[in-house]
């Protein structure tokens, strides 16, 4: 869900709450917007550039004696071309072994130091995350691996082997779940041929085809430190992290930046079903939504907020699960993205009231689009972004994301801290208006998964 | 990655709290209810959380999933707060709310900004001792809770095969039920029920409120008793021991479910931190499972997943905290060309191998670190800082043990490993359950569906 959007608000819960069943929520946990940030006086933010040409996003931490980096490519899935699943075979092979160390070797070196590593890959971006403590010999010894994972990973026959079985396992497993066929499904129908179309997660026959010589070229062309931001949150002061960025980004070749995406392609409406051995049925109703640096940007977000934001205070979330019972997840979304990302709304329900949810969902989204919220509604919304912008800057693990997010995508560094006025600017016309452009009350594309399809 | 994706399951132990000289305050208001509060000033945020001790564990059967139920409810107003006023209220503060139930407890909370507190607190005040419990607001909410199961357990193979496992390998203890309840008990389940266990379990002398956050404990004290302190407290009964016999043979379930994958899950019964005859044994076992699965260099990711390379993913789990004896949990995926087989007798032989050597003295130096290290990252937690308190509370547990874990790991020996290893790890001693995946196109070959009775579809 919301794919590209990178803050998990369930990371932290979930390390806490174990297996899943062991600990039932009374609501999904639904990742949550990237826009929210800081009111007053928020972390300082400092860029620089490092000598091979890497921009670095840096904010001071110091009570805890740690440090977290977080380096980001324009090398996600966006860039797979030919061979849906590449991006996240490239980011996977890294910690496999780099440099001097095999795979055993370097993960010891970590961990027998405490150190976290971390990595991943979505549609826009693809990273390596670090999580060490301040002491010296360990910081070093983080960094100086990290280093080598993102310039000189190996790419060892065996290895690879076993990373392309893991990913077409991985595959397989996500393929178990309706929701993710049906988004799938979803991405592939808005997107047609367009690189945002294919999961990150990529195709059986994709995985199976991709060489060793496609996972080098991939890797030398996009982790390049012109395609790079280092985002650095910590206990090290504006001088050690000059150091840090320059330690890591010193085996990296300068590069060239990703090329511009294309614009995606338009797409009319349409229903899919599909069927599935499941006994709720997914639904995905959306179209084409937004991209990053959206004029619309602050409009819509607000506007969301109101219609679906959450299953719990939201117009979706009123009409399909407090008022009918019809499901306990529903939600909509915008994802902004480097290209215009999808709107989506999703519900899953039990198989024989598909067809009264989809229903639910479509006639909300017509009514709010031709009505917009009300003055209430809207303050309402505006209160919770404004009002929660303290909690989501309140961990060093959330303001790297924020940095890596603001350096990835070109926002000035003062994005957080003009984010309120922004959003108490937005306006019930404003919204209104921009929903009565952007959206179709009416068509979209709607993909049911579940039962007899 | 993949490894992500099969091993949600697998989590390693709550590590808990910060060596920094942690700042927490604890005090008992006049009707029994405690209050502890932890200070971390770092952002002008606060995290409230209000833990009931109640949780599927204490549920008989027939109503199995009533404590989620009721946490669902507990959100449908009461006389002061009208149905889905209190989400609303929350939200308008710029606050976030939510709930979780799990075994051993209920546990509802608010994050804002901090000069929001005490609206939180009065709401929950409120719905302790209001909640109206409307049969129309039942109706509706029950049927999301059976949506909730679908998601969860229904339409998920490895769900399935968790509910499965856990309802053989326990015999009495009340573990062998889901936190969510069984569908049939979900579709019996009456308001009259939710009232009686509201009554029965929610009372200020059941419950602990946790505050985490930049806060001074002595405004706390004086919110938390402007606003519970006037709560009447209840005579709680307290709970039959249900406790599990010794097991005596190896048990074993197989799943058979459409999916794509097989997949397998064992479990050896462990004793847990404050009901072992011996105070060691918990740590032990924690460095065990760490040296099993404490991240990539550990012994199944280094021998299984890349040696021998027969798993997809390969992983093990104990967790050190509950009220009842648990398990320590290994589960694995096989790659292509291997069976769930080979994987099951790999990891029995990593298993032999901690009841015949001893662990290298360097696997526990990285357990200890990785430790150590974990405390600190987790500061950087405010939720995680308050719910480890709670936790530990809920259980009957002294939430100083927090304080003093990383002691006991340190203190751990490679020949205490291998003393639980003989001990626990025994055949006698283990179940395994196996998903047999149908083919997925196939509709006839789903489980019928209202099969009744301990089936869990």
């Amino acid at each position: 869900m919301a794919a590209d959007l990178q803050i998990a608000c369930g990371a932290g819960l979930r390390r806490v709450a174990g297996r899943p069943g062991l600990t039932v929520w009374r609501s999904a946990l639904v990742l949550v917007s990237l826009l929210v940030g800081l009111v007053h006086a928020g972390p300082n933010v400092e860029s620089w550039q490092t000598s091979v040409g890497a921009k670095v996003m840096y904010v001071h931490a110091p009570d805890l004696p740690m440090v977290d980096v977080r380096v980001v490519f324009d090398a996600g899935s966006a860039r797979d071309a030919e061979l849906p699943g590449l991006s996240s075979f490239v980011n996977g092979m890294l910690n496999q072994g780099a440099g001097d160390w095999d795979a055993d070797s370097l993960a010891l070196r970590l961990e027998e130091r405490g150190i976290e590593l971390g990595s991943g890959s979505l549609r826009d971006m693809a990273w390596v995350s670090v999580r060490s403590l301040t002491e010296s010999e360990v910081l070093d010894a983080a960094l100086e691996t990290a280093r080598e994972v993102i310039a000189n990973p190996r790419f060892d026959a065996g290895a690879i082997e076993r990373v392309r079985q893991q990913m077409q396992i991985g595959l397989r497993y996500s393929l178990q779940s309706p929701g993710t066929v049906a988004q799938r499904r979803f991405f592939r129908t808005l997107y047609a041929d367009h690189p945002y179309a294919h999961s990150p997660s990529g195709e059986e026959d994709s995985l199976a085809r991709i060489s060793r010589g496609d996972l080098v070229r991939f890797h030398e062309r996009y982790y390049v430190a012109a395609n790079a931001v280092v985002a650095i949150v910590g206990a090290v002061d504006r001088a050690q992290a000059e150091r840090i960025a320059e330690q890591l980004t010193t085996a990296m070749p300068t590069g060239r930046h990703a090329p511009p995406l294309p614009p995606p392609p338009a797409v009319s409406g349409g229903e899919l079903r599909e069927s599935f051995p499941s006994s709720q049925t997914h639904i995905y109703v959306g179209q084409s939504g937004m991209a990053r640096h959206d004029p619309d940007y602050f409009a819509l977000y607000v506007g969301n907020h109101v219609l679906g934001g959450s299953s719990l205070v939201s117009t979706l979330g009123e009409e399909v699960r407090n008022k009918r019972g019809l499901s306990y997840s529903v939600h909509s979304y915008f994802s902004p993205m480097r290209v215009q990302g999808p709107f989506l709304m999703v519900a899953q329900t039990k198989n024989d009231q598909a067809d009264e949810a989809l229903k639910v969902m479509r006639d909300t989204l017509a009514r709010f689009v031709s009505e917009g919220p009300s003055e209430e509604e809207l303050e309402a919304a505006k209160q919770n972004l404004i009002g929660g912008f303290p909690l989501r800057i309140a961990s060093n693990g959330k303001i790297v994301e924020y940095l890596a997010m603001m350096g990835f995508y070109n926002y000035p560094l003062d994005y957080l801290e003009t984010l309120t006025d922004k959003l108490a600017a937005v306006n019930v016309e404003q919204v209104r208006d921009a929903f009565s452009r952007r959206v179709s009350g009416q068509a979209g594309i709607a993909v049911i998964v579940g039962g007899s399809g | 990655m993949v490894r992500i994706l099969l091993r949600t399951y697998l989590l390693g132990l709550v590590l808990v709290s910060l060596p920094a000289a942690a700042q927490v305050s604890e005090f008992k208001l006049d009707n029994g209810m405690k209050v502890i509060v932890k200070e971390d000033h770092r952002a002008p945020v606060v995290v409230s959380q209000v833990w009931y001790k109640v949780g599927s564990s204490y549920e008989p059967d027939g109503i199995t999933g009533i404590s989620h139920a009721l946490e669902h409810m507990m959100f449908k107003g009461t006389e002061a707060v009208g149905p889905g006023e209190f989400s609303r209220i929350v939200s308008a503060l710029g606050g976030s709310e939510n709930a979780f139930t799990s075994r051993d407890y209920t546990a509802y909370f608010e994050t804002l900004s901090v000069d929001h507190l005490e609206r939180a607190l009065q709401l929950e005040a409120d719905r302790m001792r209001n909640l109206l419990l409307d049969p129309a607001e039942f109706a509706k909410e029950i049927a999301v809770v059976r949506e909730e199961r679908r998601l969860r357990t229904e339409d998920k193979p490895s769900g399935k095969v968790y509910e499965q496992f856990n309802a053989v390998a326990w015999r009495a203890s009340p573990y062998r039920n889901p936190v969510i309840g069984w569908m049939n008990d979900l579709e019996h389940m009456s308001v009259d029920d939710l009232s009686a266990w509201y009554k029965r379990w929610y009372a200020p002398n059941n419950a602990t409120l946790v505050v985490a956050g930049d806060v001074e404990p002595g405004a706390v004290r004086a919110m938390a008793e402007r606003h519970f302190g006037p709560l009447q407290p209840s005579d709680i009964q307290s709970l039959k021991p249900a406790a599990e016999p010794q097991q005596a043979g190896e048990t074993r379930v197989e799943v058979r479910v459409p999916a794509r994958q097989p997949y397998l899950l064992m479990g050896y019964k462990t004793p847990i931190v404050g009901r072992s005859d011996e105070p060691w044994e918990p740590y032990a076992l924690f460095v065990l499972s760490s040296v099993l699965d404490g991240g990539e260099s550990a012994r199944l990711a280094r021998e299984l997943v890349r040696g021998s390379g027969i798993a997809a993913s390969a992983g093990a789990d104990y967790g050190t905290y509950s009220r009842l004896p648990g398990m320590l949990l290994l589960d694995g995926t096989p790659t292509d060309g291997h069976s769930v087989a080979e994987v099951e007798q790999a990891l029995r032989d990593a298993v032999a191998r901690l009841r015949e050597e001893l662990i290298d003295e360097a696997e526990l130096k990285r357990v200890v670190t990785q430790a150590v290290a974990s405390k600190v990252y987790q500061a950087d937690s405010l939720f995680y800082q308050a719910m480890e308190i709670g936790t530990l509370e809920t259980i009957g547990l002294d939430w100083r043990l927090i304080e003093s874990e990383i002691d006991a790991i340190k203190a751990v020996t490679p020949e205490q490993v291998r003393t639980v290893a003989q001990r626990y790890l025994v055949d006698d001693n283990l179940t395994v359950a196996t998903l047999h995946p149908l083919p997925m196109d196939q509709q006839a070959s789903q489980a019928p569906a209202g099969a009744g009775g301990r089936h869990g579809s």
